[in-house]
């Protein structure tokens, strides 16, 4: 009895909360309605200005510990045909949010929004990528959330599986699991909005990131969670906004170390660099979604040489990715940059699979024990 | 006997016909395919020069026909014909022909093309070359068959008699040769008479194909070109051996009047000049000079300056024909064209013209496209051998705003370069006539043309950009800017915002923008002016009122009219400047109308009726 009052005030809460956001999310849009139609009115050629989102534009805040964007800024105004058509798509997504979303208490997926566009004539979106964009840039002008304008991204399929016990708030009402007696083996799948969810108990003493779908499923198998008490996030390529907060989360209100398992090639250390730096496309959700106590497992350079790997060249583009990783700030620390060296010297990449050619168990018994007892953390 | 008795037993003059006949591809019969253009076009030089020179305006009729194994080219024309007895030697001798010691521009020069083309036409079919030539209505056509005796190097007739031709006068060649027909490119006997009607726009060609396919290329011009004269030799790069040659052998007695009369473009006063420096005798024999005297004319003629030699020896084919020439053949956005004045190598006059095409259906991705003449005869082999090809590589294009991938080479473009050179002896690479040879002088004329056209290319170009960005502009203006005004009154529930101002701003207009308040039953009006122009604009703003204000700052004419009062102020306003006018007039009854401003033109002024 007491259990579902305090449910109910909970849920109370929670709708008040998620009201009180969808007005805060109205008012901004609208004010930026509002600072456009001024513009107008002033004789000001309309325009928005944002931050670059770009490389050079990336800097370290000490407050928070993670990767934020610099004061260098980019200005969209109308006086060309691109900046004009950008601000009226701006406007067109902006009524669609304020009226459709918000106002009705609906959603749509990045796509769905994608294809409502195709009405808009000469303000219709030519790719994903362009609304998607433009739903950043909404974001960084309001300084909210696309969740806060109902906005949820495709289920990409990333999923945990762990000794943790979580509630999930779901529009069929409150789902209650634990997330390695109740999920099948693709474990429990994170949804888009990852703050419906809420963490019961847990019995781990690590999170580790996995890149791959082949190397999440031999870690189950080989029960290297139960062993070590591990929580495993299939991350499914570069992780989604959801598996990077539910990650964030993991760390700071379990207090539990993260680290990230990849296959050993730039691209993979980029991965590595949004969950523990930040993304450049995305620097503006830094806070929300960086866990900057994330640590880098491997597969490392130099564990090609020590492991004595299987190994891939490097092509042109692996050798000039690394190249750009060089001078990007975020990996410039002297962990990353001997790493990196190391790399372009043998030229070469390894895949986390590479360790399959010593025996399906040498991952479990002897790599992920050694690297783990190296880093401290068992 | 000695070695060198026996030896000399042996030796023997080669006759030229022997020799052509062993080194075929000096004259351009080296394969199958190009025997039958060059045959053509040395026919159709013959036809077109001859009609130049009766001043008829020429209609060449080509047909090449499938006959068994071999090919059969026909070649007739409305020319003045030939007249018999000349018949044989004309087309069956090689290096005879008028105009080798003319120094005149003329296609042909040494009189070998249409007899080597006789030539390959008995080595490869071994059948005789038919010629009919009639010279005037009332007269009889000759018809000739004919061989060349190479041996001899001199014609034989396996029959010669008159007949009945319909024609009032002109040639007709019967050719049977080994060839092989080909379409579609430019080495084409199409590709090779569609350049040739470019440059020669008073031609009409006629072309069957052996498919039976009729190409006409029409006239773009009634005017035939102008006639080109002979002259005599410019002193400008005489070489010592020709002025050695001409002074032993003049029939002039005295220097001076030697010097007047063999050379063009030298009178008196130059004659005594050239004398003076040398340090001769102007009343010597010039026969009795010896080669130091000579050595020292020859310098003197280095150091002094002489007019150009007269343009009349060469023919240029103008700017307007170049322009009528490439929009026939084209279809352009753009045409330039250069001619270059008269210029002189080695003592030959030349001249070059330059016309380049830009645009239109012309291949964006591609090297542009060269089109070569020499004395209006189109150059189809060896592109890259030639000065014509190498002046344009030389050019750096890309500050011509067209791309040149590698820095250096044949530009990028949707452009057609014609480039012509015109000369009394045009330098060839070899007896074959593909390419020009790098002479210093040739190529510096190329460079100027091709300059000058370049540059009429890239003010055309960076008129078209202004242009592109005043329609952007016009979108945003017409099309953009309404909707999002639009939409964010729809958003925001209020009324649709006055876009005139950003308008002004965008099109960097003059703006005015008047503000009126009601104070106390009195109506305070604040005019803002502002220059959104890089220019500074002067002109008169006027208000119109039914009765008189007051306040007004700064102070304005006024005008009492039947109905009112005109203020007015006169007003200069300096690139993004700005001024404020106010005044202050009462409420009661007044409606204002719009501002007027006059001395400007409507298109720049914003948020104002211009008178």
């Amino acid at each position: 009895m007491e259990k579902s009052v305090e449910k109910k005030e909970f849920e109370l809460a929670r709708s008040i909360e998620k009201e009180e956001k969808s007005k805060r999310a109205e008012e901004r849009l609208l004010n930026l309605a509002d600072s456009l139609y001024n513009q107008f009115l002033l004789g000001v050629v309309p325009h928005i200005t944002l931050p670059s989102r770009t490389k050079a534009n990336i800097e370290y805040s000490i407050k928070e510990d993670v990767w934020v964007y610099g004061d260098q800024e980019t200005t969209r105004s109308v006086n060309t045909v691109r900046g004009a058509k950008t601000l009226l798509k701006t406007v067109h997504l902006a009524e669609l949010l304020i009226k459709e979303h918000l106002k009705n208490n609906r959603g749509s997926t990045l796509r769905e929004i994608y294809y409502i566009s195709e009405n808009w004539d000469i303000a219709k979106f030519h790719e994903q990528a362009e609304s998607d964009r433009l739903i950043e840039d909404l974001e960084i002008v309001t300084t909210m959330h696309r969740e806060d304008f109902h906005v949820r991204p495709e289920e990409d399929g990333a999923a945990v599986f762990g000794p943790l016990r979580l509630k999930e708030q779901t529009r069929r009402g409150e789902k209650e699991m634990h997330c390695q007696e109740d999920v099948g083996e693709a474990g429990y799948q994170i949804p888009f909005n990852v703050d419906n969810i809420e963490f019961l108990n847990h019995d781990a003493k690590m999170v580790m990131a996995i890149e791959t779908g082949g190397m999440y499923a031999r870690l189950i198998e080989n029960g290297f969670d139960e062993e070590y008490n591990a929580i495993l996030v299939h991350i499914k390529g570069q992780p989604a906004r959801s598996t990077r907060r539910i990650i964030k989360r993991l760390n700071s209100e379990l207090n539990l170390p993260v680290v990230v398992f990849t296959d050993g090639d730039p691209w993979s250390y980029r991965i590595f660099a949004s969950i523990a730096y930040g993304a450049i496309k995305s620097a503006h959700l830094s806070e929300h979604l960086v866990t900057p106590s994330a640590r880098f497992l491997g597969v490392q350079p130099s564990d090609i040489v020590d492991y004595n790997l299987s190994t891939d060249k490097l092509t042109d583009k692996d050798l000039q990715a690394l190249r750009s990783e060089l001078t990007d700030p975020r990996f410039n620390t002297p962990y990353w940059e001997k790493q990196i060296k190391l790399q372009l010297d043998l030229k070469k990449k390894a895949e986390q699979q590479a360790f399959a050619g010593k025996g399906l168990d040498y991952v479990t018994k002897t790599y992920l024990p050694e690297r783990l007892s190296e880093m401290g953390i068992i | 006997m000695e070695i060198a008795e026996e030896l000399a037993k042996h030796q023997k003059a080669i006759s030229v016909a022997e020799f052509f006949e062993k080194n075929r591809q000096i004259l351009g019969f080296d394969s199958a395919p190009r025997a039958l253009i060059t045959c053509v076009k040395e026919a159709v030089d013959n036809s077109l020069d001859a009609c130049e020179d009766a001043g008829i305006l020429p209609d060449i009729f080509v047909q090449i026909k499938k006959s068994g194994e071999y090919y059969q080219v026909i070649i007739e024309d409305n020319g003045p014909g030939i007249v018999p007895e000349e018949i044989p030697r004309v087309f069956a001798k090689l290096l005879y022909g008028s105009r080798f010691h003319a120094l005149r521009q003329s296609r042909g020069q040494q009189g070998i093309g249409i007899s080597a083309a006789v030539l390959y036409t008995q080595l490869t079919s071994g059948k005789p070359t038919r010629v009919i030539s009639k010279i005037g209505p009332s007269r009889p056509a000759r018809y000739c068959e004919l061989l060349i005796n190479t041996a001899k190097n001199e014609p034989e007739v396996l029959k010669s008699e008159d007949v009945d031709w319909e024609r009032p006068r002109g040639t007709r060649v019967e050719l049977e040769m080994d060839g092989s027909y080909v379409r579609s490119r430019r080495q084409s006997v199409y590709g090779s008479l569609k350049s040739t009607a470019i440059v020669n726009p008073h031609a009409r060609l006629t072309l069957v194909e052996p498919e039976g396919n009729m190409e006409v290329f029409e006239r773009a011009t009634e005017s035939l070109p102008k006639k080109a004269y002979a002259i005599s030799p410019h002193p400008a790069g005489i070489e010592l051996g020709e002025l050695i040659k001409l002074l032993r052998y003049t029939d002039k007695k005295k220097l001076r009047v030697f010097l007047k009369e063999t050379f063009s473009s030298i009178g008196a006063i130059s004659a005594q000049e050239l004398c003076n420096l040398a340090g001769l005798d102007p009343e010597v024999l010039p026969s009795d000079l010896d080669h130091e005297a000579a050595k020292r004319l020859h310098i003197a003629f280095k150091q002094i300056k002489v007019k150009s030699p007269p343009v009349d020896c060469l023919s240029p084919i103008g700017e307007e024909l170049i322009k009528a020439g490439l929009e026939k053949e084209y279809r352009l956005d753009f045409i330039a064209t250069a001619v270059r004045p008269v210029s002189v190598y080695s003592g030959n006059p030349f001249l070059v013209e330059v016309g380049l095409g830009f645009g239109g259906e012309l291949e964006k991705e591609s090297r542009i496209e060269i089109l070569r003449f020499a004395n209006r005869v189109p150059l189809v082999y060896q592109q890259g051998a030639c000065a014509m090809t190498h002046a344009v590589e030389g050019v750096s294009w890309k500050n011509y705003s067209l791309s040149q991938p590698t820095g250096s080479g044949v530009p990028v473009g949707p452009v057609v370069l014609l480039i012509h050179i015109a000369s009394t002896n045009i330098p060839f690479t070899s007896e074959s006539k593909d390419a020009v040879a790098d002479v210093h002088e040739i190529l510096v004329e190329i460079d100027l043309g091709l300059k000058e056209v370049a540059r009429k290319l890239r003010r055309y170009l960076s008129r078209q950009s202004v242009l592109m960005e005043r329609r952007e502009k016009e979108e945003i203006i017409r099309k953009i800017l309404p909707r999002i005004a639009k939409k964010l009154s729809d958003v925001l529930a209020k009324d649709e915002p006055d876009i005139g101002p950003v308008v002004a701003k965008i099109m960097g207009n003059l703006l005015v923008f008047r503000k009126v308040e009601r104070v106390n039953g009195r109506l305070s009006v604040n005019i803002l002016v502002e220059n959104h122009s890089d220019l500074l604009r002067s002109f008169k703003l006027h208000e119109v009122l039914a009765v008189q204000a007051d306040r007004v700052t700064p102070e304005a004419r006024v005008i009492s009219m039947a109905d009112g009062y005109d203020y007015h102020w006169k007003l200069s306003i300096a690139p993004g400047k700005s001024a404020a006018l106010s005044y202050s007039v009462a409420a009661d009854g007044v409606t204002l109308t719009e501002p007027v401003i006059e001395g400007l033109d409507a298109e720049i002024v914003t948020g104002a009726r211009v008178i």
